[in-house]
């Protein structure tokens, strides 16, 4: 992203309401997503993190308001109308989805066959490619998902939502159920690739460790409302009474330390 | 990233020391370039070529995937070729795909098909070994914890063998006395037809009643809740052992056969003969309906016959089988259940793997007591 012109906005939410049945979840959400940024949405439990993420995606008809994406109005449109924009994002789910009747590369290869008509040898050296770029090694890449550990589905996950080179990546709580380590590696590898393939995240998430190490902007979603959407610095100092828990509590002061002890001087 | 779609395309200068990139190498628009150069592989000279790429709109990996695949014979070194006119970002793109396929791709390891041939044959005889142990083990098990429960030393969960008695027994009535209704029908129409040619088709009574008392009764029965109930015990202990409910009883102190198996094996030997009973009333009343409309076999006829030729003996044959065909149907329900590992798709294929069997082993029973009373002239 250059300072200078203004970035483009990918996707823009504008009054965006929800409910299901009598339960309302969201008042009116406003969020832009601009290109080439990482934006992690957080909010507790229960506050509609995961629902925005499917009003996006199309998966949940929202009750009012608007949702842009590259430009165009994809807030009512059928499923056939989509399929355009759904080939230009990646998706990965909590527990990656995987297919666990086919392999890995098998995995990766469904959505280039479906979508693409490639020689056998290119295709099969393409999704190796992902599985590679997802950090995994080439022997993963003949397992079915049921004998990789929670992390290596997650990045094999992530080299299936790869497959199509999209521009914008959804991902919802990567880092969940993940420890420590491999948490920290999967947001380093999410940086890494966002900025080699020029990605835009969006980013679902409960931790605060990727929010300090991985995103540029942080959007707080509470009360139905998107409260504030801006650098975590900025975020932090947000005098409402969620932002201040989430952050003044022990475990931010150990994630905002952790970032402090790395930063160069 | 501009979006122009301006198919990808490669020249390379006559002497093939130039590559020059055209258009947009994104996936999408690099269909055709790839099918050419598959066809018809160039042929790079000398040890450095110059990339061109003032003419490339844009690039994702798929484009540098086929960028490396030509650079990639002429050596090990990306860094020995010039690139002209590349956006940075594309460069660390390409520098980025070059050192990820530093590995080569692994082939899958495949066996020769004799030697697989006898290895799978093997599996499958070790396994059926290891399945059959497994089963009596199970058996003994469960019996064991029966005695235990019968003796006062474990619970007996009531309100559980009371639950799968009405799930297990009172919701199969419908069922189980509507289909053997209809195939009580079904033999004495087909017996009436072979039977009148020879004048008897009084023996329709027979027929049926014995048939029914001795065979279908018992068999259609244990059959139905086979399908029924069998695949539903292996159904729900197999979705609780996927979500780590048996640890969590383990781990409470609690005995899972007895949790579990106790209350569903004693609904089913409860409820078994009774549907059997059912079952046997059900068909010979819809061979006497078919006597009564289709044969001019009037109730009286058929009431008197049914007490005067069929002996009381083949009904005792057929509920004698009802426990035993009971106890093979939840152990072998409950012991698929216990088999499920993790997934879902774990769970469809134990719940087939139950229904399968099941079946087999109350026909191959049923066989065998034929075989039984038939030495015995019963």
């Amino acid at each position: 992203m250059s300072a200078s012109s203004p970035p483009e906005v990918v996707i823009e939410v504008r009054g965006l309401r929800t409910r299901y049945g009598k339960q309302v979840v969201h008042h009116g959400v406003d969020l832009d997503v601009y290109r080439g940024e990482v934006l992690g949405v957080i909010g507790g439990s229960g506050a509609g993190k995961s629902v925005l993420l499917r009003a996006i995606l199309g998966l949940k008809e929202p009750e009012g308001g608007s949702i842009r994406m590259f430009g165009t109005d994809t807030t009512h449109l059928d499923a056939e109308a989509r399929k355009p924009f759904e080939r230009r994002f990646g998706l990965l789910f909590q527990d990656g989805a995987l297919f666990s009747s086919l392999t890995v590369i098998e995995n990766v290869l469904v959505p280039l066959i479906e979508y693409h008509r490639l020689p056998a040898a290119f295709a099969h050296e393409l999704a190796l490619l992902k599985i590679r770029l997802a950090g995994l090694p080439a022997e993963a890449a003949h397992k079915y998902p049921s004998q990789l550990s929670g992390g290596m589905r997650k990045r094999a996950g992530l080299a299936r939502a790869l497959a199509l080179d999209p521009e914008l990546l959804f991902l919802d709580e990567p880092t969940s159920g993940l420890d420590p380590i491999g948490a920290a590696q999967f947001d380093e590898l999410i940086r890494t690739l966002a900025d080699a393939l020029g990605l835009t995240v969006f980013l679902v998430t409960h931790d605060l460790d990727s929010l300090y190490n991985l995103c540029d902007r942080v959007a707080v979603l509470a009360d139905g409302r998107m409260v504030v959407a801006d650098r975590v610095e900025v975020v932090e100092r947000n005098p409402h009474p969620w932002i201040r828990e989430c952050f003044q509590g022990p475990r931010a002061r150990g994630a905002r330390d952790a970032v402090a002890a790395h930063a160069p001087a | 990233m501009s979006l122009d779609a301006t198919p990808a395309d490669l020249r390379i200068d006559p002497n093939a020391s130039t590559l020059v990139l055209h258009g947009s190498w994104r996936l999408p628009d690099l269909g055709a370039l790839i099918g050419r150069l598959e066809r018809d592989t160039p042929r790079l000279a000398g040890a450095t070529v110059q990339v061109d790429a003032s003419a490339l709109s844009a690039l994702d990996t798929a484009g540098a995937l086929l960028l490396v695949r030509l650079l990639r014979p002429l050596g090990p070194d990306l860094e020995v070729h010039t690139y002209t006119r590349m956006r940075p970002a594309d460069l660390a793109l390409l520098r980025l795909v070059w050192t990820r396929l530093g590995v080569q791709v692994p082939a899958r390891e495949h066996e020769t098909t004799l030697r697989e041939l006898l290895a799978r044959m093997g599996g499958a005889v070790a396994e059926f070994g290891v399945m059959a142990r497994q089963f009596f083990g199970f058996i003994g098990l469960t019996l064991a914890t029966l005695a235990g429960v019968l003796v006062g030393r474990r619970k007996l969960r009531l309100t559980s063998v009371v639950f799968h008695m009405e799930q297990v027994g009172l919701d199969a009535v419908p069922i189980v006395s509507l289909l053997t209704f209809l195939v009580g029908a079904v033999v004495a129409f087909v017996g009436a037809t072979a039977l009148r040619d020879f004048g008897a088709e009084i023996f329709t009574v027979e027929l049926v009643s014995i048939s029914f008392l001795r065979e279908f009764g018992v068999l259609l029965t244990a059959i139905l809740l086979a399908g029924r109930s069998g695949s539903a015990f292996t159904a729900q202990i197999g979705s609780m052992k996927s979500r780590e409910e048996l640890d969590a009883i383990q781990a409470l102190g609690l005995d899972q056969i007895e949790l579990l198996v106790i209350p569903r094996l004693l609904a089913l030997l409860a409820m078994l003969p009774l549907l059997t009973f059912l079952a046997m009333v059900s068909g010979i009343v819809g061979g006497a309906l078919v006597g009564i409309t289709a044969l001019d076999i009037t109730p009286g006829m058929f009431i008197s016959r049914l007490q005067e030729m069929t002996d009381i003996r083949h009904f005792w044959i057929g509920m004698i089988k009802a426990p035993l065909f009971a106890l093979l149907i939840a152990t072998v329900g409950c012991l698929e259940g216990f088999k499920v590992e993790g997934s879902a798709e774990s769970v469809g294929r134990h719940t087939t793997s139950s229904v399968v069997q099941s079946i087999f082993l109350v026909i191959v029973f049923d066989a065998l007591f034929a075989m039984f009373f038939m030495e015995l002239d019963l």
